[in-house]
């Protein structure tokens, strides 16, 4: 009898004391789900012809994917070739990745190690342009590039944002060389080898996993990039994945979700291929460069 | 002299590029705006100066109630999701669930808006919202036999700061619990070991520890709510008419719809002067190291 009473007492302590952790998972579940279910619909919808009560597809098919391999014709009007945004996208992510580590790595060691006049004011500039919110300037932007002649090209977009991501990216370089011993370089240049040639050889490849994370996280923002080319960029034959997937959804003729998350989808693949690989630094440096342009 | 430009050649070559970049796009702007505000430029492109004509013209522009209305609300609540929602899942997935495998995948999980393309992430809003029986809300709505209601045309200030809350609760999630987390183990055992209940958990150890990421978090998000509107543009594009938009959008409508050069840049020109007082303001609270901490790589 005192046993079980001993047993009843301590199954009610045990749930006593589990119970809000139980509570949090019901919490975190609850609030959870909207996120799964949306992204879940996204890969259900784009293969169902038609979705029941907007949710349970019927007649799965691939026809929402015939975009990939004929164009998209709407009401009289034909959609440039994904093929064509795809690699539009990837001229621009690409570009915009290999300037900005450039350009980043030479400002970021500079910033770590040189000696030059104004470099406490050029520090903090740095750090206050990243909190700076650039797109109030969208408009000075555009009289620039229109001036360059660069507006309506994809270069002049690549260079807005490489500019406005660059003192982020020089800064977070800059963390990496200072956790780079001091000893390396000088035993370099006692070697003999150029301050260059030091930079160059010994102390680029000691950084590579800050440049793997800054690529990543650069062409991630770049693909998915919207405003600045979608501001300015008007011809067809600049279309990324972006503005084609906001042509196809500000359609007033379509509606065809079905064919508008078969898009995404192949939109966000590699998105979700470089989430995973790098998931925990990009979730690390997003909260620091989240601002969003 | 040669000795001179020796020393500096390398600093000046590795700078070079950065400087010319930030040039071009951060200090001239700022120096463009601040004089275009000041003009009547159009489509044609000449600098026509007005003196304060744009600045009267805000001051009895009609749509200026609405619009200042809209951008405190959009702020506002925005910002309450932002803070308080992120807070909530920083503490539910760091403090309640001890599994770290399983805090780190709800984590992950709500990672998926940020990082998702804004274009995809408004498609999934927009399908939620579909005015169609075929949207989320009105199949419920059919399930109960209610006709389809147009979320989008009746509510839109509440999907605005909805879409945008989720977005942002995430960044505050992921600070908040790295905060959380570097909170000593011990202090936990000790309180644990006192008798200290969740509550009182959370009341005396875990807000006093997060209360500079508190502030840091509200702080930054007001700056990127105030001059950001990617999302806004995307799901209701500030309409329908005006009941949507805030002054950011409007500074981008005028001159990029209505071609109102000069007129957008003076309300840009007002955003910058509220953007450079809170980048101060920033500034003066956090310090250098405070502000960037949270994006160095470890």
């Amino acid at each position: 009898m005192r046993t079980i009473a001993a047993g009843a007492d301590k199954r009610i302590l045990l749930w006593k004391k589990n119970l809000p952790h139980i509570l949090a998972y019901g919490i975190l579940g609850v609030a959870t789900l909207p996120i799964i279910l949306m992204y879940l619909w996204l890969l259900l919808s784009s293969f169902a012809k038609q979705m029941k009560y907007g949710f349970i597809p019927v007649h799965i098919s691939l026809e929402n994917w015939s975009f990939l391999w004929s164009n998209v014709q709407q009401a009289g009007t034909t959609y440039p070739s994904i093929w064509l945004a795809a690699w539009n996208s990837l001229l621009f992510s690409g570009s915009l990745t290999m300037l900005e580590v450039i350009i980043g790595v030479m400002a970021g060691y500079a910033l770590s190690r040189l000696d030059f006049p104004g470099r406490k004011g050029l520090m903090k500039m740095t750090l206050l342009l990243h909190a700076f919110p650039s797109v109030a300037l969208l408009i000075a932007v555009f009289y620039i590039l229109n001036f360059l002649g660069l507006f309506d090209s994809i270069w002049g977009v690549v260079l807005v944002k490489t500019a406005l991501q660059i003192p982020m990216t020089a800064w977070i370089i800059k963390g990496f060389f200072d956790d780079v011993q001091w000893d390396v370089e000088w035993a370099g240049m006692i070697d003999g080898c150029s301050r260059f040639k030091v930079w160059y050889s010994i102390v680029i490849p000691l950084i590579k996993p800050g440049i793997a994370a800054v690529s990543i996280f650069s062409f991630l923002s770049g693909w998915s990039e919207f405003l600045l080319l979608y501001s300015f960029i008007l011809s067809d034959a600049n279309v990324t994945l972006a503005t084609y997937l906001q042509k196809l959804i500000s359609d007033p003729n379509q509606i065809n979700y079905g064919l508008l998350s078969a898009v995404s989808l192949f939109y966000m693949i590699p998105v979700l291929v470089l989430f995973i690989v790098s998931q925990k630094s990009l979730m690390q440096v997003s909260a620091g460069g989240g601002k969003r342009v | 002299m040669p000795a001179l430009i020796r020393k500096w050649k390398f600093p000046f070559l590795m700078l070079g590029p950065f400087m010319i970049l930030i040039f071009l796009f951060f200090f001239l702007p700022v120096i463009l705006i601040a004089v275009l505000a000041f003009t009547g430029m159009d489509s044609s492109m000449q600098w026509t100066f007005n003196g304060l004509e744009n600045f009267k013209h805000l001051v009895s522009d009609p749509n200026l109630g609405v619009i200042l209305k809209n951008t405190c609300l959009y702020v506002f609540f925005t910002l309450l999701i932002n803070v308080f929602f992120g807070l909530i899942l920083g503490i539910l997935t760091t403090y309640f669930i001890q599994k770290e495998s399983i805090g780190l995948l709800f984590r992950t999980l709500w990672m998926l808006p940020r990082i998702s393309p804004p274009v995809v992430y408004v498609l999934l809003w927009l399908w939620f919202f579909d005015p169609s029986q075929y949207g989320v809300l009105n199949s419920f709505r059919a399930f109960l036999h209610v006709p389809p209601e147009k979320w989008l045309a009746s509510n839109p200030m509440t999907a605005v700061i909805l879409a945008n809350g989720l977005v942002g609760a995430s960044y505050g999630m992921i600070i908040f619990s790295s905060a959380i987390k570097s909170i000593p183990g011990e202090l936990i055992q000790a309180a644990r070991v006192d008798g200290a209940f969740h509550w009182a958990m959370i009341q005396d150890i875990i807000i006093p520890a997060v209360r500079w990421p508190l502030m840091f978090v509200t702080l930054w998000q007001l700056l990127s709510l105030l001059t950001s509107y990617d999302y806004i543009l995307l799901l209701t594009n500030g309409g329908p008419l005006y009941s949507s938009e805030v002054l950011a959008l409007y500074s981008y409508h005028k001159a990029f719809e209505n071609f109102q050069y000069g007129y957008g840049s003076a309300l840009a020109f007002i955003l910058v002067g509220i953007a450079l007082v809170m980048t101060t303001i920033l500034w003066k609270i956090f310090g250098m190291n405070k502000l960037m901490g949270s994006s160095r790589i470890e």
